[in-house]
């Protein structure tokens, strides 16, 4: 066994394995980055579920194509930019909230999606840090931009069973439905409160053995929702003025 | 988490043997079984148990991971064993990576194309099987010196015993840790709890009547839901079972 022939087998080995994973990535590329797409697309319908099933579009029975139909026809997406306007010509599907979160808070921009069912619901997204890595997540408001309609999250690498909870276990995330972002006109955001939730208005009980995933959700949530909070404001306003009389 | 630098070895077949050997015989049969308990890989060889402790929370996850286990356990065995008269010998521990992780991320981007959301569910595991001890264990320990079938079979028992093991742990955690069994499967059951508007147990401890009133001071324990509980779980399992089995005592 000369060191030579182990130089070679190294090589040989390194090249072999280099092209097999290369050239399978390439080939499943393109049909991972759809898979992925319509997973995130049925993540934010997840918030809206009810609505949905009211709507006669139960979100269970829509199969992967009836998903990215949906979108393109009854979900208008737009980008806002920090102060709450609505950005003009902007790429809504190149938007990346991980990246928008790295830059200064005046220039980030998010996305909005706006569900036309029968009345009208946001979709916010958030993004925030669990215990070991990114959480991130999107959380849907009714038309008075106030109550809770439901919420979704993920994680890049929380401990199942504990922290991974936040996204596996719906009985939790049910929890949000109902809740309000606003005491009166005071922007309050939702609470996940360890051993419990006290004001029921607020707060949802936090998670056995993942009271820093949950602290990290309650942040997330927190700085999430509040750079919305412009648009918020103008939306609120807007619907005060004109929405309520025509309802 | 430190493991045993001893690996046993189990059953190893004398590799130049010249008689003609039956495909599936007494041999290979040792191969499945002999794992499962006498041989454990996490109660006997205490290889493994780093992921033990992560992923047995809840029994779905647990199972899951014991099929990726038993997949990749399986066909690097069958990889390392066909390779093992060309593989150089100072260099063999990097070749076995190598070919675990090939494996491994082969699995995970097929999963992504197959089956995008049990690569979801699974994410977090596959990391795990690449430094799970288990699979490189049994590459160094069987694989080196024994032939492909025979190799294949010993990765497939092997993946079982640490599957069976897994699971019984989960079981133990999550029953008395949330009450329910399979959360997050299409079988999920919720065996026992307060009953309310969205979650319906089988025993209800905040019945008014039947048998839940007899429950009502039960309440789940939130310390099997920690991971340091595996560590309970599985030191009352290696207690009892060499109380049974007194060969597996040892003596020093």
């Amino acid at each position: 066994m000369t060191t030579k022939y182990i130089y070679t087998f190294g090589l040989i080995m390194t090249v072999v394995v280099a092209l097999l994973l290369a050239g399978f990535r390439t080939l499943t590329a393109e049909s991972a980055a759809r898979n992925e797409d319509i997973f995130n697309k049925r993540e934010i319908l997840a918030t809206v579920a009810e609505p949905m099933q009211e709507f006669g579009k139960p979100i269970d029975a829509l199969t992967d194509a009836e998903v990215l139909d949906f979108f393109k026809n009854n979900v208008q997406q737009i980008v806002v930019n920090a102060n709450g306007e609505p950005v003009e010509g902007a790429n809504f599907a190149a938007l990346d909230l991980a990246k928008e979160y790295k830059k200064p808070e005046a220039q980030r921009q998010y996305p909005v999606y706006i569900f036309d069912l029968n009345e009208e619901y946001y979709v916010f997204s958030v993004r925030g840090n669990g215990l070991w890595d990114a959480i991130w997540g999107n959380i849907a408001l009714a038309s008075d931009l106030n109550t809770v309609t439901g919420a979704s999250f993920d994680h890049a690498g929380e401990t199942p069973g504990l922290g991974a909870e936040i996204k596996d276990n719906a009985g939790w995330k049910s929890q949000f439905q109902g809740k309000k972002i606003y005491d009166g006109n005071q922007f309050v955001s939702i609470i996940v409160r360890k051993g419990g939730a006290v004001d029921q208005e607020h707060e949802v009980d936090g998670l056995s053995g993942a009271t820093v995933t949950g602290d990290g959700v309650t942040k997330m949530l927190y700085n999430g929702l509040k750079a919305y909070e412009p648009y918020i404001e103008e939306q609120r306003a807007g619907a005060g003025a004109t929405g309520m009389n025509l309802k | 988490m430190a493991e045993s630098t001893e690996l046993k070895t189990g059953v190893v077949a004398d590799p130049k043997s010249p008689e003609k050997e039956p495909f599936f015989g007494k041999k290979e049969a040792i191969l499945i079984k002999d794992p499962l308990l006498d041989n454990n890989p996490i109660t006997i060889q205490v290889l493994g148990v780093c992921s033990a402790l992560a992923v047995t929370s809840l029994v779905y996850p647990s199972l899951v991971m014991a099929i990726a286990v038993i997949f990749v356990c399986a066909f690097s065995n069958l990889f390392t064993s066909l390779m093992r008269n060309i593989i150089p010998k100072p260099v063999r521990l990097i070749v076995q990576l190598v070919i675990i992780a090939t494996l491994v991320t082969l699995v995970n981007e097929a999963l992504k194309v197959l089956a995008f959301p049990v690569y979801k569910q699974l994410s977090v595991y596959i990391g795990l099987i690449i430094t799970n001890c288990i699979v490189m264990g049994r590459l160094e320990a069987f694989a080196m010196a024994n032939k492909p079938w025979r190799s294949f079979l010993d990765g497939v028992g092997n993946g079982l015993g640490y599957g069976f093991i897994l699971v019984v742990v989960g079981i133990v955690r999550e029953l008395f840790g949330k009450g329910s069994l399979f959360a997050g499967s299409p079988i999920a059951l919720n065996i026992i709890g307060p009953s309310n508007d969205t979650t319906q147990y089988w025993i209800n401890t905040a019945a008014d009547s039947g048998i839940g009133t007899w429950f009502g001071w039960y309440a789940n324990n939130n310390l099997m839901v920690l991971p340091a509980a595996a560590m309970f779980v599985i030191a009352i399992f290696i207690w009892v079972q060499r109380s049974y089995n007194t060969k597996l005592v040892d003596a020093s």
